[in-house]
């Protein structure tokens, strides 16, 4: 959209020029034909924060979605001799020579075992330089799971060198290769426990909201209830009644589904609120009066009026589901290898030896906090956005 | 007052009950009968074992039963006798094992609240006081990050700040002559020496929450014309901030302990479990991976029934410092 941000008033202290005057009318006609969702776009707009949040969370959505294009190798590739090898700085100048050459190279690895601990010390070999290009070929995949496709965004020249843009972990295994294919799993596991509590707590929230009475009061005391309790213990409770031999898929739905169980009730109370202060409203005893069957009241007349409300409450709700995966998995609990999660990756993070000689480790701790800041700052936006005729 | 008490505490009896038979759920949830493992386990181990012990065991438990006669038989053994059960991993009546521990999750959860609300309450009267100004949105943002930092990552990296730059490891909550030793006053002293870290820990995942919660009540009193009157009488601007405004919005702040409580009793376990701090938490976690779920469950019924227990104690607060909660 290319329009500009209607301001109502024009500046004080300068004299309103004619011209200017003008603009300010045309930009007024325009806010009154403006549809809600303009108006709501304008009024997002202005919110600058929201706004790069709102980028940094559609980026991160994308490498979920494209994760084999982000992934410079199999996230379950190992190699033996790379067992918790240190990021490489990416070079994009080759200076070594004295001439200056544009390229792109990452150095390789001087390794040296201790004999007596058997632990592998990696330094940096600026002798040894790795060719790495852009869209790179390497392992072959189905983009979108129907595209076969073999390009990555960044990978070796040669297939076999190794390149760890943020090192390995105990297997040498790519982290960066790990972290992407995590990121498809907790950002989708956010996703998919919004949408079941979201169905949850439109349903039961809705009732609660719209019929009111003897039925308003027991869903109220069941989202108190839930709401009193602690849910970590409870939740590693339940996660640990899931079968151990489930495949993967399974224990996915489980996980989702038990961190819905009590992710619902947010939801409800907003719906809830939102129905109850409509339900007064003129326009529904307007739709009540011309004959329109309760249904239809609800879906055609209420739900557009709030719709933008839940989609901002929905955004504020993910961080919370991913944060709970985190924990869950990280306590392994929640999802288990060979399926890759920020928390399933945290686990590696447990041992403190383990953390000290390889800090990158904690990496995907910082993809957490990033996700879950910038979510919520997006929600934060939408929910000042959410209804534009308040000034 | 006492009626208002008396009816919070009737209001009380049907959410115990629902968490009764919630942890009931969770100790049947896992899949098999879990006594006949143990029964397996013990002949496994070469132990023989007796039939009329099998026989009683089972009586004791209703197991074979129907399911809402074994809650039955489960509860009362609760309320009547305090038993809570076996943990058949190790062989010992739950109380023996979880007392200590219960303890220390309960001093670690209180602290937490009581540090979050000296962060919070300084911190959200001047967001509320000097709205938009650079110190309000520091606060604002360091907040934000409170809350989208997981506190087992702040754990983490302390730890590993701690054992790397000073070659020290943060984890427990004794120092070693102490971690047997019977309860004395340099226990004590021990004890809050290394109570701190994982407090702070804990406690800065509510504060971003009860900071907003502060500065929005104080804010909508700062318009009222009774602030406006006393400035203009001239009081100090602090002592008709504090004598008033503030008094009012700290109301719906003890509220708060309802929903900030769960969540430190939360973190506390997850804490406990990155920290190895000998709370609930880490024994919580090995029941679980252990399948021991009388222990296990009994952790989930005590954590909950406590933490209800305090946001009922934080309701009578309410009410006695602000009359109109009582005739609502």
């Amino acid at each position: 959209m290319s329009t500009s941000i209607p301001e109502a008033t024009a500046p004080v202290g300068a004299p309103v020029q004619p011209a200017e005057e003008e603009f300010a009318q045309e930009q007024e006609a325009r806010v009154m034909v403006a549809s809600q969702w303009q108006l709501m776009w304008w009024k997002f707009r202005r919110h600058k924060l929201a706004m790069v949040a709102g980028i940094v969370a559609l980026a991160i959505y994308a490498v979920a979605l494209f994760a084999e294009f982000f992934e410079p190798f199999p996230p379950d590739q190992y190699a033996a001799n790379y067992t918790y090898a240190p990021p490489q700085r990416l070079h994009f100048i080759d200076s070594s020579n004295g001439g200056i050459k544009l390229g792109l190279y990452v150095t390789g690895y001087k390794v040296a075992i201790d004999s007596f601990s058997l632990r592998r010390t990696f330094v940096e070999d600026p002798t040894k330089k790795i060719p790495v290009v852009l869209l790179a070929r390497g392992f072959k995949y189905k983009l979108l799971g129907f595209i076969p496709m073999d390009r990555h965004i960044i990978g070796p020249v040669n297939q076999g060198d190794p390149m760890y843009l943020i090192g390995a972990d105990s297997m040498g295994r790519d982290l960066l290769s790990k972290l992407v294919a995590g990121t498809r799993v907790s950002m989708s596991i956010g996703l998919v426990g919004v949408t079941i509590s979201l169905v949850l707590g439109i349903l039961l929230g809705g009732i609660s909201g719209y019929y009111g009475g003897t039925i308003d009061n027991v869903i109220q005391r069941t989202i108190e209830f839930l709401r009193s309790l602690p849910t970590i213990p409870l939740w590693m409770s339940l996660a640990a009644a899931l079968p151990v031999n489930w495949p993967p898929l399974y224990v996915y739905f489980g996980i989702t589904v038990i961190l819905s169980f009590i992710g619902w009730t947010g939801l409800a109370r907003v719906v809830r609120g939102r129905f109850l202060a409509l339900r007064e409203e003129d326009f529904v005893l307007a739709a009540r009066l011309d004959g329109s069957s309760e249904m239809r009241i609800i879906l055609r007349h209420m739900v557009p009026s709030f719709m933008s409300h839940i989609i901002a409450s929905i955004t504020m709700a993910i961080p919370g589901m991913i944060l709970s995966e985190t924990a869950l998995s990280f306590l392994g609990l929640g999802l288990r290898p060979p399926v890759i999660s920020w928390g399933v990756l945290l686990q590696d993070a447990q041992n403190i030896r383990a953390v000290s000689t390889a800090p990158w480790l904690l990496l995907p701790g910082l993809a957490v906090v990033v996700a879950v800041l910038s979510l919520n700052f997006l929600g934060d936006g939408l929910r000042d956005a959410a209804d534009p005729y308040a000034r | 007052m006492l009626q208002f008490i008396a009816r919070r505490i009737l209001l009380m009896i049907p959410t115990l009950f629902a968490i009764s038979v919630v942890t009931f759920i969770i100790i049947q949830l896992p899949p098999g009968d879990f006594f006949t493992t143990y029964i397996s386990n013990l002949a496994a181990m070469g132990e023989s074992v007796d039939q009329s012990v099998v026989e009683a065991i089972k009586k004791e438990y209703g197991f074979g039963e129907p399911v809402y006669i074994q809650y039955v038989k489960w509860i009362t053994k609760i309320v009547t006798k305090g038993d809570f059960g076996r943990s058949f991993q190790r062989g010992q009546p739950v109380t023996d094992l979880i007392g200590d521990r219960l303890m220390l999750t309960v001093v670690l959860s209180l602290f937490s609240l009581l540090i979050t609300w000296v962060i919070a309450f300084p911190i959200g009267v001047y967001s509320a006081v000097r709205q938009y100004s650079i110190g309000d949105y520091i606060f604002t943002f360091f907040g934000f990050i409170g809350l989208a930092v997981p506190s087992f990552l702040v754990a983490l990296v302390l730890m590993y700040v701690a054992f790397k730059y000073f070659n020290q490891s943060v984890g427990g909550l004794f120092s070693p002559q102490f971690t047997d030793a019977p309860w004395s006053m340099a226990k004590v002293w021990d004890l809050f020496k290394h109570l701190w870290i994982p407090t702070i820990i804990i406690a800065l995942e509510g504060t971003a929450g009860l900071i907003r919660v502060m500065r929005a009540n104080l804010l909508d009193e700062l318009h009222k014309p009774y602030y406006i009157t006393a400035k203009a009488k001239g009081l100090s601007e602090f002592k008709a901030l504090v004598e008033y405004p503030v008094r009012v919005a700290l109301n719906p702040w003890v509220s708060s302990v309802g929903w900030i409580l769960p969540g430190l009793v939360s973190g506390a376990t997850i804490i406990s479990v990155v920290l190895s701090l000998p709370t609930t938490g880490p024994m919580q976690l090995q029941a679980l991976l252990n399948q021991d779920m009388y222990l296990a469950g009994s952790f989930v019924l005590l954590l909950s029934v406590l933490t209800v227990i305090g946001t009922l104690l934080s309701d009578i607060l309410l009410a006695w410092l602000d009359p109109r909660i009582r005739y609502q």
